[in-house]
């Protein structure tokens, strides 16, 4: 009888393990797709014609450079040991990391599908960042950057966040506790903020905002942003790091934030400006999809539809009006959609987050706990702003530091001849179009 | 002999053809060009930026016909290019010296 029971629980422990893993793979690849080819496509869109390749490129390398510093040590520093502030080198060349599950984190799927999985999320969050550097940065400056930016930036904060033991992790007794589903500080916070550093150091593009720099194809922009929506399911849903119905849940609230905040984008601008755009349409998807990130997971839908409407009015305020009054170059809005729409997001999941949808905080006596301001705790919306301050100054500080090496060593900027010739040619010697080809 | 040459809107391009084409038109030669006269261009915005675009995309066409032709050329051409709202285009007429077909060496209206 004893030896049956324990038949039949091994065989349910590998049914679940089998559903999960399938979807944490499936995930993987679409975190991925959400880099190549969805951001390098967004971008690649809104950049001048010259500058469509370097614009790719940039995304595209760092599915390349980043999981080679993932697998050596990035993987060990955002997710080895229990620090507050970093994690150690127990998994540095993925030592330890193989089919058996680490319980800290996921205990039904193998830890190197966690592994994989979370590497995904490194490659997007630097790749973010180009938006606010395009058109303008050495290739051999934007790598240095993004190198040392994911060593001293990113697995700090992943851990942080995400980690055993990190200082803003409410799972694992942070000592301020946040609630970060998939990354609104992780990922869109810290890309967004640095991107604005980036774009206050880089100084403006040669001739803007006097001369015309229009996107050059909005069509590869609107494909790429509809594979960006798409890919998000992967991000959001798949960080319940199970096939559960919490990865339903937060499936359904980062559809629906994308889809309100669409809504949003488009209506303020057709009142403001009197035409309902297509990139208005898009770049409120992406908001919608950056804000409802830290809150799926823990949000029902029509708070996932008032965090989406929110996002999509206050981007479309940042990229219009703020940018506008300040006049920095943030060339691809990367601060007004990622930064801002990560920190209206992290604000609103702790008035929104409740212990209906996830009920994974617990007391010592296993009583489930009360999670943002709508359960009554209305202390977590201060929480939130916390953790929300700490990632800003992580961010700011971190790029100014790294922008300054990369100053030293290799110069940030392109020079104005090779801006004038395009990044296509001055910096990797082809050309995106060649009609006579 | 003649070269006409016209800047018509894009769209009417293939109406232009066919109706030369009708009147046994058969030789051209088609230029995308972008440009304005007396119209003025548009508003174009991208994320709160504003762009006014004045120089719009045009077609040019640019045929010789022998000098007895001409008139009736002008006349289908700006018939069928015809919207009747401005940016319309504008036709000019040169004098023409000579036609060579380079193949065979014809000269004058035999060239064309």
């Amino acid at each position: 009888m004893q030896a049956r029971i324990a038949a039949l629980e091994g065989a349910t422990r590998s049914a679940q393990s089998a559903g999960d893993n399938a979807w944490m793979l499936v995930s993987a690849a679409l975190v991925l797709m959400m880099t190549g080819p969805g951001l390098a496509l967004f971008y690649g869109g809104l950049v001048r014609r010259k500058n469509v390749l370097g614009t790719m490129m940039q995304s595209f390398i760092l599915m390349a450079v980043v999981t080679v510093i993932w697998a050596v040590v990035g993987y060990s520093l955002a997710f080895g040991g229990s620090g507050s502030f970093i994690g150690d080198f127990n998994f540095a060349f993925l030592h330890h990391v193989g089919s058996a599950p680490n319980p800290d984190y996921a205990g039904t799927i193998p830890q190197e599908t966690f592994m994989i999985y979370q590497l995904m999320f490194a490659i997007i969050t630097p790749a973010l960042i180009s938006g606010a550097f395009a058109e303008r940065m050495k290739f051999s400056a934007m790598l240095l950057f993004t190198v040392l930016w994911s060593l001293f930036v990113y697995f700090p904060l992943a851990h942080m966040v995400w980690g055993k033991g990190g200082l803003l992790n409410a799972f694992s007794g942070g000592k301020v506790p946040c609630f970060d589903f998939a990354g609104g500080t992780v990922v869109h916070i810290s890309s967004g903020v640095s991107a604005l550093v980036c774009a206050l150091y880089l100084g403006k593009r040669l001739g803007y905002p006097a001369m015309p720099v229009k996107p050059h194809n909005l069509v590869i922009s609107f494909i790429g942003a509809c594979l960006l929506w798409v890919g998000w399911f992967g991000f959001n849903a798949g960080s319940a790091l199970a096939a559960s119905g919490l990865a339903t849940s937060a499936f359904v609230a980062t559809h629906f934030g994308a889809a309100a905040a669409t809504l949003g984008w488009v209506a303020a601008e057709w009142i403001h400006n009197g035409k309902p755009s297509v990139l208005g349409g898009i770049s409120g998807a992406v908001a919608g999809l950056v804000a409802i990130t830290p809150a799926s997971g823990f949000v029902e839908p029509f708070p996932a539809l008032l965090i989406g409407l929110c996002a999509g009015v206050g981007c479309y305020l940042m990229v219009t009006a703020v940018k506008g009054k300040f006049g920095y170059d943030d060339s691809l809005d990367a601060f007004g959609v990622h930064g801002a729409g990560g920190t209206i997001g992290a604000l609103l999941t702790g008035v929104f987050a409740t212990s209906a949808i996830n009920d994974g905080l617990k007391d010592s006596a296993g009583h489930v706990l009360p999670l943002g301001l709508v359960d009554g705790h209305a202390m977590q919306v201060v929480n939130q702003a916390v953790g929300v301050a700490i990632s800003w100054v992580l961010a700011i500080v971190g790029s100014i530091v790294i922008l300054k090496i990369c100053d030293a060593v290799v110069g940030v900027r392109v020079t104005k001849e090779q801006e004038t010739e395009g990044l296509d040619l001055s910096m990797h010697g082809e050309e995106g179009y060649i009609f006579e080809a | 002999m003649n070269k006409i040459e016209a800047i018509i809107q894009p769209f009417k391009l293939d109406e232009v053809k066919e109706s030369l084409k009708a009147i046994g038109i058969d030789g051209m030669t088609i230029t995308e060009v972008r440009g304005h006269g007396r119209q003025k261009g548009h508003k174009e915005v991208y994320r709160g930026q504003e762009y006014n675009v004045d120089l719009l995309p045009k077609v040019k066409i640019e045929m010789v016909v022998p000098a007895s032709r001409k008139d009736e050329v002008i006349r289908t051409l700006s018939f069928a290019a015809r919207t009747g709202k401005i940016g319309d285009g504008k036709i000019f007429v040169y004098d023409v010296a000579e036609a060579i077909r380079i193949r065979n060496d014809d000269r004058g209206d035999a060239a064309l």
